[in-house]
């Protein structure tokens, strides 16, 4: 049985509305990416996920989570990229949109990052159209371009009949 | 202690006006106008007090209002049943829409309806009611005799002469507690007279009062107050208030008439059919759905057990056995009854329904009636509030295109009035609702056209008639040319299927032109347990309804016959049925060669067809606890919902009706396997 | 010595919120659906006073009052009826059935209060 990594406190500082922004950072392959902290739930070791049915490549499928059923995606499949494909040296990120969760299966987490808002700026425009869609914001870290991910865009539509 | 008490009870206010809503529809729909009951008025006129009075408890004004107006016109029938005619009795039916209206929006805090208000007052004019004048719910009382000459220093204190008459000790009323109350405002100086007594004992009637009081109260105390004191008494004494600076004799202004048992008193109550309610107990349904968590954990242990004792090898006939077999049984009826603790019968939502279509005969004009089968069937809370709205939208489809105006309906040889009957029956360990009516049915020539221009389907595929009615369920797909007063820019059928899949469900439609279209809808009769089979296909573990499979048997290579478009069957005892791969059907794998063996499962399928189904192993028979994916998901074709094993992976649940869903075999293939 | 009260009401908001005043008085309330039950309970129950609905099925507010005070030992309990009928004729036949006096709903719960307390002869 997998248990959790590490819950993240849900006591966390409120970034909503004030000057700083926490953000979760992980990686995959070689590129970092960050979520606003309030969408995570937990971080869950990697297991075999259950596989769907004539499902699209990034939906892995599903696994338990202390008994929900609860679906995970490959974000690097998700986001153009090669798959992560899975194992046990990974992770699923938990996320909360709205009241649906999901499980993003990443490379590793690296850090959660306090950065100011201010120093958050809007991504470029780039060749690669996955990221225009997926990247919400750019943060410079350390001299490291982190990009943010705007979940809305990566996650399923919960109305919709499909997972497209 | 709950943290808001008072909201509780105005949810439970709001639970009782369901009750009370639903015995004033049954009772008025029961009511023989040529011979009516006088109880079932009664209890019409209760009910509607009822609603009012709870509803006064939390100032919800309108709808005391409305409700007040409408016992009054009860009240009037209560009174002369005579009055009472056929097209009255509609207009209460009405009358209690409108008054649901008042209920809700009270629940929502929306804006009241309207259309009661004119209905109420045809009723009052039928009956010859005056209408209403303004109630005042003021009872203060005409004060006795007051003398006005004494009012002069404003400093002077109060004196009060009380001598208590008539009925009012019997009527419990204790002249020492009044005094008591009077000492609290601050009484002073209380005397008792005596001269009622001086007629002497002789002529004493000692179930008369005869004594009185005399006190003097503190100038600064309001009249209002010390009015109050003696408020239940007002009549049943000579009560004598005034300021005079010394203590007057006993006046003789006092003229109230003591008010005699009005000539027609209640008469003793005829003997009554003692009314059968069930006890109920009110319960939050946030421990009932930890009840079914806990339940469910508990069939999951229990079979793992189960399981591992007979690993264990532990001898059939060995106490251990039979207890745990005693165990199962018990489980089971833990897990039955939990689970209908959340069952309630489906009579609310068709009673919703058959509201709908009154008001839709008299909004487009035509004669419809609705007949409803099966009201006391059971099934989850969840799911009936959650039929509502496809129900609902079927309803309206059914008024809107399904029956045609009387005049249509008598030239092609129909009854004027269009019959809608909704059904609803447990089948098969599920929820059955079917929703028929008699009317032009589906024109398949035109949504073939509406679905070609649509782009919905390729101009030159054929369509047979099922898959031509299926189509409506496309997204977008509306035949409406106009916008109906109903279904407004018609909802389409599309909508409704995403709800009822939502619930784990399914739904169809079949058409007879000229006859008239039936939706069915298949729901679980419950959200929580399933006895399935186990499988493993193409290394994935699955779980398959028991009640869907009717045998299982090794697969015979030689028996498998290809037929057409990469289809199979197998012959099975001189016939053939329809073979798939679970593996393959599931997208799991390529199709393969079935040369070494591996397991076909009979399924069953909700109209009775049947299919064989091959998976690789058989894992056992348990019994599994339902796992939603709906939630996260919308439909996944051919899965109805997961579990969780007892080693901690999830196993999707397959739903074989929907997962082989596909047109018959047309019979020219057929005849090649021969 | 905490009161004892029995009310009879057929409306269960109206119980509820009876239940919900007089319990935070300290009043010990017990509780009947309609004046068969009523009397039910006061084969062993012997209450400081009775609060009692009129609009009830089986056997209503009049009726039970009558019933109540043709027994010895409910001569003279107070009985106060509860009504959203402020008409002097319902008050007139409730005083006529021999009630003590009477409470307008929606009521109001210090008002209630009172007017138990005097009738009761507990006044502070």
């Amino acid at each position: 049985m997998n248990d959790i990594v590490s819950p993240i406190p849900q006591t966390a500082h409120p970034t909503h509305g004030t000057e700083t922004m926490e953000l979760l950072s992980f990686r995959l392959g070689a590129d970092e990416y960050c979520l606003d902290i309030m969408s995570v739930r937990e971080i869950r070791g990697w297991s075999r996920p259950t596989p769907l049915p004539h499902s699209a490549p990034h939906l892995c499928g599903v696994i338990n989570l202390r008994g929900t059923v609860l679906p995970v995606i490959d974000l690097a499949i998700r986001l153009g990229l090669p798959g992560v494909m899975g194992d046990l040296r990974n992770v699923f990120i938990v996320v909360c949109l709205g009241d649906v969760q999901t499980g993003l299966l990443v490379h590793s987490v690296s850090d959660i990052l306090t950065v100011p808002r201010a120093e958050l700026t809007p991504p470029p425009e780039v060749a690669n159209y996955a990221e225009q869609k997926f990247v919400g914001a750019l943060a410079v870290v350390d001299g490291r371009m982190i990009r943010m991910l705007n979940l809305l865009a990566i996650l399923p539509d919960p109305t919709t009949e499909a997972l497209a | 202690m709950p943290n808001n008490p008072l909201a509780e009870i105005r949810a439970g206010f709001f639970a009782e006006c369901e009750e009370l809503l639903e015995t004033l529809h049954d009772s008025i729909a029961a009511l023989n106008v040529e011979a009516p009951d006088a109880d079932l008025i009664n209890t019409i006129f209760r009910a509607v007090h009822s609603i009012k009075g709870g509803a006064a408890a939390f100032g919800y004004e309108r709808l005391v209002d409305f409700a007040h107006r409408y016992e009054g016109v009860l009240g009037g029938l209560r009174t002369d049943h005579s009055l009472i005619t056929e097209s009255m009795r509609l207009m209460l039916m009405q009358a209690s829409d409108a008054l649901e209206d008042h209920v809700e929006s009270a629940r929502g805090a929306t804006s009241p309806p309207t259309e009661g208000d004119s209905i109420l007052a045809e009723l009052q004019m039928q009956l010859g009611q005056v209408r209403d004048q303004h109630d005042q719910d003021d009872f203060f009382y005409q004060p006795v005799a007051l003398d006005l000459s004494t009012l002069g220093v404003e400093t002077a204190a109060w004196q009060v002469v009380f001598a208590p008459q008539g009925s009012l000790y019997s009527n419990g009323n204790e002249p020492l507690f009044l005094l008591r109350a009077l000492r609290t405002l601050g009484a002073t100086d209380i005397c008792c007279l005596t001269e009622g007594l001086d007629s002497g004992l002789a002529e004493f009637d000692p179930m008369q009062p005869a004594l009185s009081w005399r006190l003097s109260l503190p100038a600064e105390i309001v009249e209002a107050d010390i009015r109050e004191v003696f408020e239940f008494v007002d009549g049943l004494c000579v009560l004598t208030i005034s300021r005079q600076p010394r203590p007057d004799p006993w006046i003789e202004s006092a003229t109230i008439e003591v008010i005699q048992p009005s000539p027609e008193a209640n008469p003793a109550p005829s003997p009554r059919q003692k009314t059968d309610t069930i006890p109920i107990v009110r319960v939050d349904l946030e421990r009932v759905d930890r009840l079914m968590n806990l339940v469910g954990e508990l069939v999951i242990n229990q079979a793992m057990l189960a399981q591992s004792v007979a690993d264990a090898g532990i001898a059939p006939n060995s106490p251990v056995m039979t207890g745990l077999e005693a165990f199962t049984k018990l489980t089971r009826e833990v897990q039955d009854s939990v689970m209908m603790i959340r069952a309630q019968p489906v009579k609310p939502l068709f009673l919703r329904m058959s509201r709908l279509v009154r008001e839709a005969a008299i909004s487009t004009g035509k004669q419809i009636q609705l007949i409803t089968i099966g009201e006391a069937t059971e099934v989850d809370k969840t799911v009936i509030e959650r039929l509502t709205d496809p129900l609902t939208h079927m309803i309206r489809n059914a008024i809107d295109h399904g029956i045609e105006p009387p005049a249509m309906r008598l030239a092609a040889g129909k009854h004027a009035c269009g019959t809608i009957t909704l059904k609803a029956q447990h089948r098969s360990g599920r929820l059955m609702i079917e929703l028929r009516d008699d009317g032009a049915g589906i024109d398949r020539a035109k949504v073939m056209r509406i679905a070609i221009s649509r782009g919905l389907i390729a101009g030159d595929s054929p369509q047979n008639e099922n898959e031509i009615d299926n189509l409506l369920f496309m997204p977008g797909f509306s035949t409406a040319n106009s916008i109906s007063p109903l279904s407004g820019r018609g909802v389409g059928l599309d909508v409704v299927r995403l709800a009822i899949h939502g619930l784990g469900g399914r739904v169809s439609i079949q058409s007879q032109p000229g006859e008239g279209t039936v939706f069915t809808i298949s729901l679980p009769l419950t959200l929580a347990v399933l006895d399935g089979m186990i499988v493993r296909v193409a290394d994935q573990t699955l779980v398959i309804p028991l009640s869907s499979i009717l045998e299982t048997a090794a697969l015979e290579p030689n028996d498998v016959r290809a037929i057409g478009s990469g289809l199979s069957v197998l012959e099975l005892r001189g016939g053939f049925l329809p073979l798939f791969d679970l593996g393959v059907e599931l997208g799991f794998r390529a199709p393969i060669r079935h040369d070494d063996g591996g397991i076909v499962l009979l399924t069953r399928h909700e109209d009775e067809s049947r299919s064989a189904l091959i998976v690789d192993t058989i894992v056992e028979q348990r019994q599994v606890v339902i796992k939603g994916l709906h939630r996260n998901y919308g439909h996944i074709h051919g899965i109805s919902a997961a579990t969780i094993l007892g080693n901690g992976q999830v196993a999707l649940i397959v739903d074989p009706t929907d997962l082989l869903s596909r047109p018959p075999l047309p019979p020219s293939d057929m005849a090649i396997a021969g | 010595m905490a009161l004892t009260i029995l009310a009879v009401d057929d409306s269960r908001t109206i119980r509820d919120l009876l239940k919900l005043a007089l319990t935070r008085e300290g009043i010990v309330l017990h509780m009947a659906e309609d004046g068969a039950s009523a009397l039910s309970l006061l084969q062993d129950l012997t209450p400081d006073a009775i609060i009692s609905d009129i609009n009830m099925p089986n056997l209503d507010g009049f009726g039970f009052i009558e019933a109540v005070r043709r027994q010895e030992k409910f001569r003279t309990v107070p009985i106060l009826v509860l009504t959203t009928e402020a008409a002097p004729e319902l008050r007139a036949r409730a005083r006529a059935a021999g009630a003590t006096g009477w409470i307008v709903k929606p009521f109001d719960t210090p008002k209630l209060v009172r007017a138990l307390h005097m009738v009761v002869g507990r006044v502070d």
